[in-house]
């Protein structure tokens, strides 16, 4: 495991990159068959609706992903990440249309936790459309 | 209806074996717009000290839901699936999944809790190499919503 961020050079309040990740219908058929959730509330607008919700959703696992993105990113290493938790707090509502919906992902470090593992804790606000959609979303990475 | 307390600390025997492919994490990876090369190129995790290409950290779950399912399944615990959010989700890495893993699961029920009529069931899948290293720890959180107000809680939750 490598990190290209060294634990030295970042402090409690250092920020991350945000990104912004689109979704649309295709990539929510796209994550159900690599993924293998294909609960139709996340490609079947009638069913959507049937079980009340406004329309499709993301699954929340696809946003879970694009969230940890902006960690691993930023780490340079995927394999840094030691923990990653997230709570599902609202439903990011992808219309039928080219745009779609946007998750947007903002991180900043929380607090350096261990200077002999050279581990921080990464807090994250993920939200969409200007609501927060996923709470508690909580990486530990180990820098290098 | 109250789900059965007794489940509390139980646990499901080890799963079969998942083998990780290569082109399975490609695709995945791709589905979530990946362009980390430690995913796809073998080179390029080795120069990171991974002895294989690497999974994104959440593709686990693919693996420790499906073990999952078999507990949410059990009719003795009495849960509605039709009525299932997901609530939480963590995990925990020893290491990154990698190609070539022959990973199992063993699920254990850590809560079952009933709040305002809503069935709360907590599940955590330990997952295993094939020499029974530790992989990763997966915590997920399943509400089933009260039956009464299950399609507003739909609106509001995300499902899985």
């Amino acid at each position: 495991m490598t990190a290209r961020i060294a634990y030295e050079d970042v402090e409690a309040g250092t920020e991350l990159p945000a990104r912004s990740f689109p979704v649309t219908r295709d990539t929510l058929v796209r994550y159900a068959g690599a993924s293998g959730d294909f609960n139709p509330i996340h490609w079947n607008e009638r069913f959507a609706r049937e079980v009340g919700l406004p329309d499709v959703i993301a699954h929340g696992m696809f946003t879970m992903a694009e969230a940890a993105r902006v960690v691993t990113d930023w780490a340079g290493d995927p394999g840094a990440l030691v923990e990653y938790g997230v709570r599902f707090t609202r439903p990011v509502v992808v219309p039928d249309d080219d745009k779609g919906a946007v998750i947007e992902v903002s991180g900043k470090v929380a607090a350096k936790l261990d200077d002999e593992a050279r581990t921080v804790r990464v807090d994250l606000k993920v939200t969409s459309a200007g609501q927060k959609v996923l709470g508690m979303s909580r990486a530990v990475v180990r820098l290098a | 209806m109250a789900l059965d307390q007794s489940f509390v600390g139980r646990s499901y025997p080890p799963t079969a074996p998942y083998e990780v492919g290569r082109e399975k994490i490609r695709e995945f990876a791709e589905a979530i717009g990946e362009a980390h090369p430690a995913y796809t190129d073998p080179e390029a995790a080795g120069e990171l000290g991974h002895p294989d290409v690497i999974a994104p950290p959440t593709f686990v779950f693919a693996i420790t839901f499906k073990a999952a399912g078999e507990v949410v399944a059990d009719p003795k615990l009495g849960l509605d699936y039709s009525r299932v959010v997901h609530g939480d989700q963590k995990f925990a890495y020893t290491r990154p999944v990698r190609a070539g893993d022959r990973l199992t699961v063993t699920s254990t029920i850590e809560a079952v809790k009933s709040m305002a009529g809503n069935d709360i069931l907590d599940i955590r899948g330990e997952v295993r190499d094939e020499g029974g290293e530790h992989v990763v720890t997966a915590w997920t959180k399943l509400v089933a919503r009260a039956a009464d107000d299950a399609a507003v809680d739909a609106a509001g939750k995300q499902g899985e």
